[in-house]
């Protein structure tokens, strides 16, 4: 339909390439400075700043690699992410249900009261927090970031699954109530597994909110038995502060993971933060 | 259960404790003090200056941040070999841990001869600035590397908002001789009013939130030049045990949330709404 000559499109694209790379320099650099900054050692990240590392040394990514406090912090911030989202999906799910699915006194009324729950902000409450917990005497467990993360995942994903459950036309539960299934059974035979595209978002973006929540663990892991990543790197860089190729490697390291999972599971976290800042 | 226990409890909880001085243990609170907590807070250096930062991050942000991804978003929208790759790629920042990406950036602007200094020499700038010692320009460079790490994500929003902005409009317009501006003028800027409604929402409930970058890189300071509400909160109640405090900075950065997401709604998201289920039941 529109007419536009070769030339106008090459320098269309032209521009387009200029802006875009110029962005890439901004994002890229600080992570290749990391990335290269960990093959270097001091001297070279002292004189040689710029360039590649000459030579290429590989001890501060072992060294970091082979200690034992490193997959520490991996395995407590793998295992708390996926507890907590394990329970933040199954909770939402069944409230989601609930609420899409049966009518009752109050309904509207208790949803906005949980999509209020959206609107706080987590530093809030995060001291008065800290106190219920030392009074379960949930401090220093892996539980007491879980729970209050799972309770704070709750609001978005139970608006996003709700959505969903509702556009699932009622036929199908018709059909399903026709066939002598109950209410559970439909839940769990039918809607769970027709919901596995949503329920994936939802599971990423809580993975990812465990994964890179920092206040939380700060206040409520005071010994280093159960650190998390985010806590580890803070703390290795103030231990190491002199040797920064060595932090560099810690840093890049610590990065690795959630590089490596954005890359596998891209579109559902992308579709999940759109949908949720557009729905909440 | 879970939700009412450890979302509505602290709440309620801090909004009471708000009213005494009190340490955080043993027992209950007891020394009632009455709204002091909230006059010494109206009195406070630090917490006077983080409201004053919380604006000028604001401020920056809606002029600058939000235009660069807007402008991003607009690039990226078209079509051209290898705007894939760079869509995943400016989201890469938004993907890392803030903490982590607190300490990188810490290296990347350490006084000594750090990244940045040396980038700058080798395009023979000497330079002696402390980037995050210096009180006069700590916020900016904070500002510069929330613009690194929430560009990307904005990005995406404004992407989805044009994406839903449909073709059929701009052929349309096409037909009627508009010209690649006006078409911009009329049909993408007010279809996308929405969407940049809610990234300016988000946006600024972020600003006021803000911790886990500023207190890595900078702990507030250098003499609370960088302190945010969250981060003097941190302080009063776990360094300094001045939970009653603390709990009414909570409560003041929970009423700043509160009054703006009421205003926002009732004055700017409200005309989203028009035509849908504000003026559903007839004029109001």
């Amino acid at each position: 339909m529109k007419v536009t000559t070769r030339r106008a499109r090459l320098m269309r694209h032209t521009g387009f390439y200029v802006a875009a790379f110029i962005t890439t320099a901004f994002v890229a650099t600080p992570i290749l400075f990391a990335l290269l900054g960990g093959f270097k050692d001091n001297q070279q990240l002292r004189e040689n700043a710029l360039g590649l590392p000459d030579p290429w040394n590989t001890a501060n990514y072992t060294d970091v690699l082979a200690s034992g406090t490193f997959w520490q912090q991996v395995f407590s911030s793998v295992f708390i992410a996926l507890v907590t989202t394990f329970i933040v999906v199954i909770c939402s799910a069944m409230i989601a249900f609930v609420f899409a699915r049966f009518a009752f006194r109050g309904r509207e009324g208790l949803f906005t009261l949980f999509a209020a729950g959206m609107m706080f902000p987590f530093a809030v409450a995060v001291l008065p927090l800290f106190i219920i917990l030392r009074t379960f005497e949930l401090l220093n467990s892996p539980f007491g970031v879980i729970l209050p993360q799972a309770a704070f995942g709750l609001p978005l994903t139970i608006i996003i699954l709700r959505t969903f459950f509702r556009s699932i036309p009622g036929e199908v539960e018709e059909a399903a109530t026709i066939d002598g299934a109950g209410p559970w059974l439909f839940f769990t035979r039918i809607l769970l597994p027709m919901s596995r595209p949503v329920l994936a978002t939802t599971s990423v973006l809580a993975l990812v909110g465990s994964w890179n929540s920092f206040l939380l663990p700060l206040v409520v892991l005071q010994k280093s038995t159960w650190w998390t990543l985010p806590l580890g790197v803070t703390q290795f860089s103030g231990q190491y502060a002199s040797d920064t190729a060595r932090v560099l490697a810690f840093v890049m390291l610590a990065m690795l993971p959630a590089l490596v999972f954005y890359a596998f599971a891209e579109r559902h976290l992308i579709s999940g933060l759109t949908s949720g800042a557009t729905k909440g | 259960m879970l939700f009412l226990l450890f979302v509505i409890v602290p709440v309620l909880f801090a909004a009471y404790v708000a009213f005494f001085r009190w340490n955080g243990l043993g027992g209950v609170p007891t020394d009632f003090v009455g709204l002091e907590n909230f006059r010494n807070l109206l009195q406070d250096e630090v917490f006077l200056g983080d409201l004053w930062r919380l604006g000028l991050i604001v401020v920056l942000s809606l002029l600058i941040q939000l235009p660069i991804s807007f402008g991003l978003a607009m690039l990226l929208h078209q079509r051209f070999p290898g705007r894939t790759a760079f869509r995943l790629l400016f989201f890469v920042p938004y993907v890392l841990t803030e903490a982590v990406t607190a300490v990188l950036f810490r290296l990347v602007l350490s006084p000594n001869r750090g990244f940045v200094d040396s980038i700058l020499a080798a395009v023979g700038i000497e330079t002696r600035i402390g980037w995050l010692s210096d009180r006069e320009i700590v916020m900016f460079v904070i500002f510069g590397i929330l613009t690194w790490k929430f560009f990307g994500f904005h990005m995406i929003l404004f992407l989805a908002g044009r994406q839903n902005i449909p073709d059929e409009l701009y052929e349309a317009a096409a037909i009627d001789g508009a010209t690649g501006a006006q078409a911009f003028r009329r049909i993408t800027l007010p279809l996308m009013g929405p969407t940049v409604r809610m990234i300016v929402f988000l946006s600024v409930i972020g600003s006021v939130q803000l911790f886990d970058l500023v207190y890595v890189l900078t702990g507030g300071g250098p003499f609370h030049a960088s302190e945010t509400l969250a981060i003097t909160m941190y302080e009063q109640g776990f360094q300094r045990n001045q939970i009653g405090y603390a709990s009414a900075l909570s409560i003041a950065m929970f009423l700043i949330s509160l009054v703006f997401a009421l205003f926002y709604q009732r004055f700017v998201l409200n005309r989203d709404l028009q035509g849908s289920i504000t003026t559903a039941g007839g004029n109001r």
